[in-house]
């Protein structure tokens, strides 16, 4: 069965939304990331957990074309990342971090607006209009970023990533910052996303709210992908007990 | 996805809608550039040196440090909140980046000449009147020369942690025979020689602008890499 429910023919091979194979990564002697392979299907999620320094920040930015492997490849239903520039591969993702990635001195509508015309957008001001709305900040839309407080800048970073509605959303951190009603949006936000297709990954220390949306769940530990579960299969309570002596491990 | 040009005149607008909003890049190279002026100004010996020998290695070297004042900036925008990084997941040729980034380099150089060409102009009393066109000519290639070295080494430098230091160091050498070559046609133009005079440094101004702009948009892809 596919994400939506519909039976995908058996002679029709489906093409991963999102595709490691042997991703590698060294700074000088030390690698950052080692060999991790993984593949996601449209509408998955994979929760990414891991200690500080497992690797889990290098990995999403190889697999969204920031970071150059030293080895193996990623790709975006099929696109290579790294071939041709990787623009149609990077037209299919959305970049969701702890920081901002916004221009203080413009507005909330200018900063998403740009982001449209950037991925060419039929009409880059409703596509502003409907994701600002999204994520609760449609009233606010006017203001500079500096003005506004972390958790409204945080949703307006992801209405800007997620205005051309990517087919993958690489998440890292994204619910640092938030209040309780911009963690909400961001959930009901990536549940809608979800629902539409897109695959998701989502780094994070928080396991609840990890497990709360996952469809996937990995603990990375020294650059290496230690465990793979499918989130039916989970205990939350059992897995944040092993998270726990994981970190305190590390 | 939008053509390389419209990418990059979209990343223009927006540099510049910044500065625009913010104006401390720009007030503080206009500072500078006319701080700069009146200490020459005021270290001038008039009755050892002419202003027409000493007044055009004055402008084009003013012109050159407060022009690296705009080129500091012009990355340093991108990595307050990592917004480099979307601008790099978006889906759009790298070259455009540094096409964008240039051109909006450019209105800033731009501006900062239309201020301090007057300003020196004045301190000196220059003959300005018949050489506007062929110094607005000079003005343009040494602009197009600053930016198109020093954008690519602002991205070099700009996730250096001596960011501030790296970027002169990098582009003074380069910016040699831009100052060489306008400072050496404006000295024949306010001297009252003959257009053609001045025509092998404009030759030269050109061919570096020629060769630079596309070294360097060949390059950048290149500082992007992590």
């Amino acid at each position: 069965m596919s994400a939506d429910g519909s039976v995908i023919p058996p002679q029709v091979p489906l093409t991963p939304a999102l595709e490691a194979s042997a991703l590698t990564r060294a700074f000088g002697a030390r690698r950052a990331v080692h060999d991790v392979s993984l593949a996601l299907q449209a509408g998955q999620c994979l929760a990414l957990f891991g200690p500080n320094g497992a690797g889990k920040t290098t990995l999403l930015r190889m697999l969204a074309g920031l970071l150059k492997p030293t080895g193996g490849s990623a790709r975006i239903h099929g696109r290579d990342l790294r071939a041709e520039g990787g623009n149609s591969a990077r037209s299919l993702v959305g970049l969701i971090s702890h920081q901002s990635m916004l221009y203080s001195a413009l507005s909330a509508r200018e900063n998403v607006e740009f982001a449209a015309k950037l991925h060419g957008l039929p009409d880059p001001h409703g596509a502003a209009e409907r994701s600002l709305a999204s994520m609760r900040v449609l009233d606010r839309a006017d203001a500079p970023v500096r003005s506004l407080s972390r958790g409204l800048q945080q949703r307006v970073s992801i209405a800007r990533a997620t205005v051309h509605q990517p087919r993958v959303v690489l998440l890292d951190e994204p619910y640092t910052g938030l209040d309780e009603a911009g963690a909400v949006a961001l959930t009901s936000q990536l549940q809608s996303l979800r629902a539409s297709g897109a695959a998701l990954v989502l780094v994070t220390h928080n396991v609840a709210e990890g497990l709360a949306i996952a469809t996937h769940a990995a603990m990375m530990i020294a650059g290496r992908i230690a465990r793979l579960d499918a989130r039916d299969t989970l205990d939350a309570d059992a897995y944040h007990r092993e998270y726990r002596e994981v970190v305190v491990h590390a | 996805m939008p053509s390389t040009l419209a990418t990059a005149l979209l990343i223009a607008r927006k540099d510049l809608a910044i500065e625009f909003r913010t104006r401390t890049a720009f007030f503080s190279a206009i500072v500078f550039a006319l701080l700069g002026i009146v200490i020459f100004f005021f270290a001038w010996d008039s009755t050892a040196v002419a202003a027409i020998d000493l007044a055009p290695g004055v402008l084009w070297v003013i012109f050159t440090f407060s022009g690296l004042l705009g080129l500091q900036r012009s990355f340093g925008v991108e990595t307050a909140d990592r917004a480099m990084d979307a601008l790099l997941v978006a889906p759009i040729p790298r070259e455009a980046i540094y096409l964008g980034k240039a051109l909006a380099n450019f209105a800033f150089v731009a501006g900062i000449q239309l201020v301090t060409i007057p300003a020196v102009a004045i301190f000196y009393n220059l003959p300005m009147g018949d050489a506007i066109p062929v110094l607005a000519a000079i003005a343009t290639l040494a602009a197009i020369g600053l930016v198109a070295v020093g954008t690519l080494f602002s991205a070099m430098a700009v996730n250096t942690r001596l960011a501030e230091l790296l970027l002169p160091m990098l582009s003074l050498p380069f910016f040699v025979p831009i100052v060489m070559g306008a400072s050496g046609s404006t000295a024949r133009l306010m001297a009252g020689r003959p257009i053609a005079e001045a025509l092998p440094w404009l030759r030269i101004l050109g061919a570096y602008d020629v060769v630079f702009i596309v070294a360097c948009a060949l390059l950048f892809p290149f500082t992007l890499d992590e």
